[in-house]
């Protein structure tokens, strides 16, 4: 129940002059309080609160905007504040992470939670000549003594150099620095043609609905329900005999008969999304185009870890003269190979993938190609012929072309030469798009730019 | 949150009398509140000080820990704030005889800040209505600056873990007028060090001789002195005129940019000196407390047990005791437990100075036998630790007492970390027994933030020019370059930062010796993008 405000509407054009002259001069006062407990809507039609109308909690309320008390920010809240820093040209600094808590037999409980760094200058400790990370420790044990173990991560080796193949870092790390750059690339982008497809729970959006059910109060009365529950009390208490005629007078009512509905926190459903990474591992993708390929498939696995975290599926599939699946991001990156290329298996396994496992039922789909535009096949009728075939699934396939130095920097390669006959770039231009550019041109911004290109 | 209630706040009373028969410090004058799990959620990003400013990275960590308990729920027993009149947290989940245990534990804290030394510029605050009046000036600032309030909180707090604390001691006991002049000051600290590069004996001669000047002559003592340094150094005025920062501005990078920065001292932005100035005394006034971590909860451990034990009101709870006690204290198999450590190291001491063992006929002794059954009986232990509780800090705490005798005694090592390629696995081993490298283990543990100071010199409106001095330890570099774009927008201009890299020597190294190149760079910040070149 909304508490009614005593308010009196005073007349006051049939007062004395002075007393008009009093009242006027109050109420001018109390407009610089700038309290909106005044009104003056008309010359003569006043309304003036009661001297209790005024209190204390809503005067210093109005006065100061700032709330005292904990004002905590809520997640989105946070996230707005930290892009509204990028517009000012600070780095970002939110990101998403998350716990995971391991239950055996169900599945595993995972709770979103914002976190943040504060950069300041600290020691490094993880490069010194001491070398070894020492601790305490207490108890017995000769000098030298092994008393512990604990599992390493996978170690690789180190360097700088070329190529996918070699690289630092362990495969956790490689995920956390995903996150990372996804941030910073996320604004720049996001997935073409999404539709809302499939059942998967959203893990942080919410909707406010009234769906749960509450007896003897609530915000709203759920008629049918209620007269059911009377009647079903009624017929208990001997009130209603079968094939009479019912009277509502006669009911008997029980308050906790009443069925409310109450607004209540659901989950929101979220379009769910299968990315397919293809890439070229074969021989004469070594150097600069396997480079430039990879930082490709790495920005874009980073925004998707980072905009869509627990929505996106994503597959890899590395070809050179035959495909084949690599079940995590870490060993796409990796491999390295020398062989001939046709891209023509990958294709077909993409669509036999889609198919078996009727993706395209739940999901949008999303395929990212990456290779030099060799293939030994000149026409490409395989090729295309297995593109037709997953191209009414899909919401878009992006092919970079990343062109090798010594082949064909400016002329067409095969794979261009093949798509471009086959019309399909012009027929489906919504759902296919092509981009080419010379390897030693793969700069962080021309990679980047490839990818608005792709998912324009 | 809510006051404890009188019942339990009379058996507190009965304690502190209890600790006071024992010779703790314990103000009449004490706050105890209950709080729930979540209360401590939200405060422990405010360091239990429940009137801190509000800031977003508080926030974040709040939603962090709440998300965290939803997984694995916590009860943290207690803690304690330094502030007159001290205040301390009690979890609504404790049952009264374990408040009794923790309340022991708080008031050997409380005794620890109000008697030591190191912790001698927070004796006159009451540090939670100081916060709260700081609180109000950032509120304030905020409805009228908005979120630039808070981008200032974040590039003050990216460098107030370089706060000069230790350099802003000195001062502490100095009364007004016996502070030198500016010029003596420049003189005897910058001038004969730095640019005449004299002695040590060299400078105590120049103070001795002001000095008798100042005994002799007190009004004419400067004139007369630098009238005789003119005749020396006749640089020394056009030096001091160029190069003279103000002894406060050299406390730390802070105190610098808030006093010479030529964006913060534009009209319109003097208010950020307000809120420098908030995040720097606030980041000091935890500067002790971060350098007496295991001495401090050695203490409270040692108070808690001795009368605990001894408090008759609590028979029949000894066994549910001992097991929260030993969780507590314990020692571990591997890594490091500061109330355990500290807790020990008071034992070993009190044991050692009962038994006259810090006297010069033991510490001559090199007899092992003799060594472990010296006993003159003494009976100084109490008067010892009493004394350590006052004038120490971990480091010297650590640095003194960490004896073979400690080590041997609590049967304690350094764990090294090694990788077993073949098998995959780290492996935690015994790398030494010796009491050198226990202490110097310890010791290395011990907060010591990165010593970065401005080049005067190279520094001018323009540029704001920083050294760090390379203690064997490189920066942490993906920090660098955000920390720059903060300092950068408190300066106004181009930042520079001088310092070390350390990387491995790939060609020079082998599988036994790893070789190090250590690498002199420049990073530089303008219109906040940061490069780095090679010096």
């Amino acid at each position: 129940m909304k508490k009614k405000t005593t308010k009196q509407n005073i007349d006051i054009s049939k007062l004395s002059q002075s007393s008009q002259d009093l009242i006027n001069k109050e109420i001018s006062f109390s407009k610089t309080l700038s309290h909106r407990s005044v009104n003056t809507k008309k010359k003569n039609d006043l309304i003036v609160n009661g001297l209790y109308e005024i209190n204390d909690r809503d005067l210093f309320i109005s006065l100061n905007k700032e709330d005292f008390k904990v004002n905590l920010f809520t997640i989105e809240e946070l996230l707005a504040k930290d892009k509204q820093r990028e517009e000012d040209g600070f780095p970002r600094r939110i990101r998403l992470g998350k716990y995971i808590k391991p239950i055996k037999g169900s599945q595993e409980k995972i709770v979103v939670v914002p976190t943040t760094t504060e950069p300041k200058f600290y020691h490094d400790d993880s490069i010194t000549e001491d070398g070894e990370e020492n601790t305490g420790g207490s108890g017995d044990g000769e000098e030298g003594e092994v008393i512990g173990e604990q599992q390493a991560e996978p170690q690789e080796g180190e360097g700088e150099g070329q190529g996918a193949g070699q690289g630092e870092g362990s495969d956790h790390d490689l995920i956390e620095d995903a996150f990372d750059l996804g941030k910073v690339i996320t604004k720049k982008f996001e997935l073409p043609n999404l539709k809302p497809k499939g059942k998967k729970l959203s893990t942080n959006k919410y909707v406010y609905d009234l769906t749960d059910i509450n007896r003897g109060f609530g915000q709203y009365l759920d008629k049918k329900a209620t007269i059911k529950r009377i009647i079903e009390t009624n017929i208990m208490l001997d009130k209603l005999t079968p094939g009479n005629e019912i009277s509502p007078q006669d009911l008997i009512i029980n308050p906790q008969d009443q069925i409310f509905r109450i607004l209540s926190k659901e989950k929101d459903f979220e379009a769910q999304a299968t990315v397919f990474f293809v890439r070229d591992y074969s021989g004469s993708m070594m150097g600069e185009p396997t480079e430039a390929i990879v930082m490709q498939h790495l920005f874009i696995y980073s925004w998707l870890m980072y905009q869509y975290q627990n929505q996106v599926n994503v597959r890899f599939i590395l070809h050179d003269s035959d495909a084949k699946e690599v079940p995590d991001f870490y060993t796409y990156y990796k491999s390295n190979v020398a062989g001939g290329t046709n891209v023509f298996p990958a294709y077909e396994l993409v669509a036999d993938i889609i198919e078996k496992e009727q993706l395209y039922r739940d999901n949008n789909i999303y395929i990212f190609h990456g290779t030099d535009g060799d293939d030994w096949d000149e026409d490409g009728e395989k090729a295309i012929s297995a593109v037709r075939r997953f191209l009414p699934y899909i919401s878009r396939m992006g092919i970079t072309v990343a062109k090798n130095s010594w082949g064909s920097e400016d002329r067409d390669t095969t794979v261009e030469k093949y798509f471009e006959s086959s019309g399909l770039l012009k027929e489906k231009h919504d759902l296919i798009r092509m981009d080419g550019f010379a390897a030693s041109q793969g700069t962080e911004d021309r990679i980047i730019e490839g990818i608005k290109k792709l998912t324009s | 949150m809510q006051l404890i209630d009188q019942n339990t706040k009379k058996i507190m009373e009965g304690c502190k009398e209890r600790a006071r028969s024992f010779g703790l410090d314990v103000p009449n004058e004490t706050l105890e509140y209950i709080v729930t799990n979540r209360d401590m959620i939200n405060l422990s990003p405010k360091v239990m000080i429940p009137t801190l400013y509000n800031y977003w990275v508080n926030d974040v960590e709040v939603l962090k820990e709440s998300g965290r308990y939803k997984l694995y729920p916590s009860n943290p027993y207690e803690t304690v704030i330094n502030t007159r009149p001290p205040i301390s947290f009690y979890n609504d989940n404790n049952p009264d005889w374990l408040n009794i245990m923790i309340f022991y534990h708080v008031i050997a804290h409380i005794d620890f800040f109000r008697n030591n030394i190191l912790f001698q510029n927070t004796w006159n605050d009451d540090f939670v209505g100081k916060a709260l009046a700081d609180k109000r000036l950032i509120e304030s600032f905020r409805s009228r600056y908005g979120r630039w309030v808070d981008y200032v909180i974040e590039f003050a707090r990216s460098i107030d873990n370089i706060t000069g604390y230790f350099k802003s001691l000195p001062k502490l006991n100095l009364h007004k007028e016996q502070e030198p002049g500016e010029k003596m000051e420049y003189f005897i600290n910058i001038f004969l060090p730095d640019v005449v590069k004299a002695t040590e004996v060299e400078v105590i001669k120049y103070i001795e001789k002001y000095n008798l000047l100042v005994e002799s002559d007190k009004d004419n003592a400067d004139r007369l002195f630098f009238a005789d340094i003119k005749l020396r150094f006749p640089e020394f005025d056009a030096m001091f005129e160029n190069n003279y920062v103000d002894s406060k501005a050299e406390e730390d990078i802070m105190e610098f940019i808030s006093e010479y920065s030529p964006f913060l001292n534009k009209k319109e932005n003097q208010w950020m000196k307000s809120v420098l100035s908030i995040v720097r005394e606030t980041s000091l006034y935890f500067a002790p407390q971060m350098r007496t971590k295991i001495m401090n909860e050695g203490w409270a451990s040692y108070w808690h047990d001795k009368l605990f034990i001894s408090d008759d009101r609590i028979k029949g709870f000894e066994t549910q005791y001992a097991k929260i006690n030993s969780g507590v204290t314990s020692i571990s198999r591997v890594g490091l437990n500061p109330y355990a450590i500290g807790l020990r190291m008071f034992y070993f001491i009190e044991e050692m100075a009962d038994k006259g063992k810090f006297y010069y006929d033991f510490q001559k002794l090199t007899d092992r036998d003799k060594r472990s059954e010296y006993n003159k009986n003494i009976g100084k232990g109490m008067q010892t630790i009493f004394e350590i509780r006052k004038n120490f800090t971990d480091f010297n705490f650590i640095n003194i007492f960490t004896s073979q005798d400690f080590v041997d005694r609590y049967n304690l090592f350094v764990v090294g970390k090694r990788l077993d390629e073949e098998r995959g696995v780290y492996q935690y081993y015994v790398k030494s027994r010796k009491a050198e490298e226990y202490k110097q283990m310890l010791i290395d543990s011990m907060t010591h933030p990165p010593v970065i100071k401005v080049n005067h010199d190279k520094t001018n409106d323009e540029n704001l020019y920083l050294v760090h001095e390379f203690e064997g330890k490189q920066l942490y570099k993906p920090y660098i370059a955000d920390t720059l774009i903060g300092l950068e927008f408190l300066w106004g201009d181009q930042v520079v930062l001088e310092t070390t890299e350390i990387r491995i020597d790939k060609e020079n190294s082998d599988e036994n010796e790893t070789k190090f190149v250590y690498d002199k760079v420049l990073y530089s910040v303008k219109d906040r993008k940061v490069t780095k070149t090679k010096l």
